[in-house]
């Protein structure tokens, strides 16, 4: 209570206000709780913990395995000394000893002798020890992940309410995010479009990520506030400070009820030109959020949620049950159904997926899918055969070039041809699309434009292809931009060249729902977006004060602008003065 | 049989990283029991742990004692790697 008041700062990602206590998830040895156990259970103890010494060993020598491979073996020896640890007897030996002594259970003996000896390794002052420690602890949280069986934070259910500190929530963390009791979500690592931002947007979170040593400054139980529309986050609040920020809180609050006003708005710009705002969700549940703010249409379903945080396969008909819940609740509006994205920052517990130095270029998405037939036509013919039941289309994410959009489709027919057969009905007429999101699916829409029924632009990855920039990596993130005119001129070519071949363009990825990009898009010829459903009314506000000659003027401009921020300048300048005073402090710009 | 050797310590990078898993992986291929002295603190040979936390450093010098039916060749492979300059 007497602690002083600290600002730290990040990057805004999901805005809105939450005051609570914190609950850290440090990035070192985490914390173990203790309990007790009986004598005659000592020997499942012992048991529980040779099995996952065994699991930790397997793990670790496929990492080494594939790192031999990519690297050459003098890399992967880094592994070395874990490999040891996981066969050291002492060890073993002291953690019977103890366990036999104080009966309480492994995970927290284990989780103790270590800290011991990591302490000793600590204070003998050497940098290679140094690093030991290190593997000292990486091996820890290997075994004590196996001991307890899944991650910590998904053990861990919130029954208070919560501001979540970590370095990076990894997605089958996130997916454990319960609204009513995390009132603030702040990560150490990663920029605005990771998955744990994305998340805390779907929930109406309000989040921070890139907050620097988030997780060392702030303790368990500090009262901290997140701001999630400037970034700021203050720890151990003073009385007027606290204060300050409930005011603050409330005035957000009564925004956002005169923001939901214009969410029945019809989708037309000033001079009459029908536009569509759809929105992007994960999880069934999400429809509502999306009808309370008034979408034209679900444009992104991802369908990662079902296959991640558990132990075996999504079955066809728990995919059918899930996409016919939302297909049927959206009637008589399209349901964009992305086929899934695994790989990437998205790994499946149960699969077999190696190690990847470079997973964003690696095996995911539709690359995963077609090596994969098997879970691949699963997905389909769930999807499929949820087609009857209002308008579901299908999309292809990750596509870089004909041939994989042809081996789709081959693999689509087929699945069609097995339903006829079984005579199970689908929508024959079914709408399939790529996802252009590789620069060089980009510069080919003529050669796909027979192949497919419509585009969608994922802009979250065709910035971070055609900048390479690693979008998670904090220390580059900086440099992931959508107004850089290289990536500008990309967008301009497949929004034109679509409108030439008449193929139906619009665009899912974060940049959609950035309020001032929305004129520029619009002048480019954009007509369809699909963003956070937050964010809708917002767009509708703005899409009735803008005039199509207006927007082209704006993105005539910007495209012979040769820097990002002067590009954003420009833009949000010319939105303020779109909207007038009033309007234009009612969206934030 | 038992055999005792003092020894110092060849490997710029101490008994660390290479050397002490080295050492210890040597140690464990044999049947009989290996402890490494430094100073007052006697540790067991077979455990990474205990190696790592006795913090031998370059020129330290450290004791050597095999004890069992391997004995010789055990030592002789573990002098090796004491006395090998860098790997």
């Amino acid at each position: 209570m007497f602690d002083k008041e600290i600002k730290l700062k990040g990057v805004p990602v999901s805005p809105g206000i939450g005051i609570a206590k914190a609950h850290v998830i440090s990035n070192d040895l985490l914390q173990v709780e203790h309990r007790s156990i009986k004598e005659s259970d000592l020997s499942e103890e012992i048991k529980s913990l040779e099995n996952a010494l065994l699991k930790t060993k397997k793990e670790i020598v496929k990492i080494q395995n594939s790192m031999a491979k990519e690297m050459g073996s003098k890399y992967a020896n880094i592994f070395d000394v874990q490999l040891m640890l996981l066969e050291d007897r002492v060890l073993l030996e002291e953690i019977i000893e103890r366990l036999r002594k104080e009966l309480c259970g492994v995970e927290y003996v284990f989780f103790d002798v270590l800290k011991k000896y990591k302490k000793a390794l600590a204070k003998l002052d050497d940098p290679y020890l140094k690093e030991r420690a290190q593997d000292i602890s990486d091996f820890g949280k290997r075994v004590l992940k196996n001991l307890i069986g899944k991650d910590m934070l998904a053990a861990k259910e919130f029954k208070e309410k919560t501001i979540l500190i970590a370095h990076d929530l990894s997605p089958s963390d996130t997916a454990v995010l319960n609204r009513e009791f995390v009132l603030g979500l702040v990560t150490e690592s990663g920029g605005p479009t990771t998955h744990a931002a994305i998340m805390a947007k779907s929930f109406e979170i309000p989040a921070i990520v890139g907050a620097e040593n988030a997780t060392s400054k702030i303790e368990a139980g500090d009262i901290v506030i997140v701001d999630g529309s400037s970034g700021e986050l203050i720890v151990n609040p003073s009385h007027a400070t606290l204060r300050l920020y409930q005011e603050k809180k409330n005035k957000v609050e009564a925004k956002l009820v005169r923001i939901m006003e214009f969410k029945d708005n019809e989708s037309k710009t000033k001079d009459g030109v029908a536009i569509k705002i759809m929105a992007n969700i994960e999880f069934p549940p999400e429809v509502k959020s999306v009808q309370d703010h008034g979408a034209d249409g679900i444009g992104l379903y991802r369908t990662e949620y079902l296959y991640l945080n558990r132990e075996n396969l999504p079955t066809e008909d728990e995919q059918y049950q899930a996409y016919k819940m939302v297909v049927l609740q959206m009637v008589p509006d399209t349901v964009t159904i992305r086929t899934v994205d695994l790989g990437g920052d998205k790994f499946i517990s149960q699969m077999d997926i190696s190690y990847e130095l470079n997973p964003f270029l690696g095996w995911r998405a539709i690359r995963f899918c077609l090596a994969r037939p098997s879970i691949f036509k699963t997905q389909l013919r769930a999807m499929l055969r949820a087609s009857v039941h209002g308008d579901l289309q299908i999309m292809l994410p990750m596509i870089s070039g004909i041939e994989e959009v042809d081996e789709a489709r081959k693999i689509i027919v087929e699945v069609m041809r097995d339903l006829d057969r079984e005579e199970i009905p689908y929508n024959k007429d079914l709408k399939i699309g790529a996802m252009l999101e590789t620069p060089s699916a980009a510069m080919v829409c003529d050669h796909l434009k027979n192949r497919v029924d419509f585009f969608s632009i994922g802009t979250n990855d065709l910035i971070q292809y055609s900048i390479a920039v690693d979008r998670i990596n904090e220390k580059i993130s900086y440099l992931y931009e959508p107004a850089h005119p290289g990536v500008l001129r990309l967008i301009d070519r497949i929004i034109k060249d679509s409108r030439e071949y008449h193929i139906p363009v619009g665009m899912c990825g974060e940049m959609a729902g950035v309020n001032y990009f929305f004129p520029l898009l619009l002048g480019l010829g954009l007509r369809e977006f699909s963003v956070s459903p937050l964010i809708i009314p917002e767009l509708k506000l703005i899409v009735s004060i803008v005039e199509i000659a207006q927007a082209e003027k704006i993105a005539a401009e910007v495209m012979k602008m040769d820097s990002a921020k002067a590009i954003k300048d420009f833009l949000k300048a010319e939105l303020k003065a779109l909207l007038g005073k009033d309007y234009g402090e009612l969206v934030g710009v | 049989m038992k055999i005792v050797k003092r020894l110092r310590l060849v490997s710029e990078q101490g008994l660390h990283a290479r050397p002490a898993a080295m050492l210890v992986e040597t140690a464990n291929k044999f049947m009989s029991k290996v402890t490494v002295t430094k100073g007052d603190l006697i540790v067991d040979g077979k455990s990474i742990l205990n190696i790592l936390t006795l913090g031998v450093e370059c020129k330290d010098e450290i004791i050597i004692e095999v004890e069992g039916e391997d004995a010789e060749e055990a030592m002789d492979l573990l002098e090796r790697i004491i006395l090998k300059e860098d790997v």
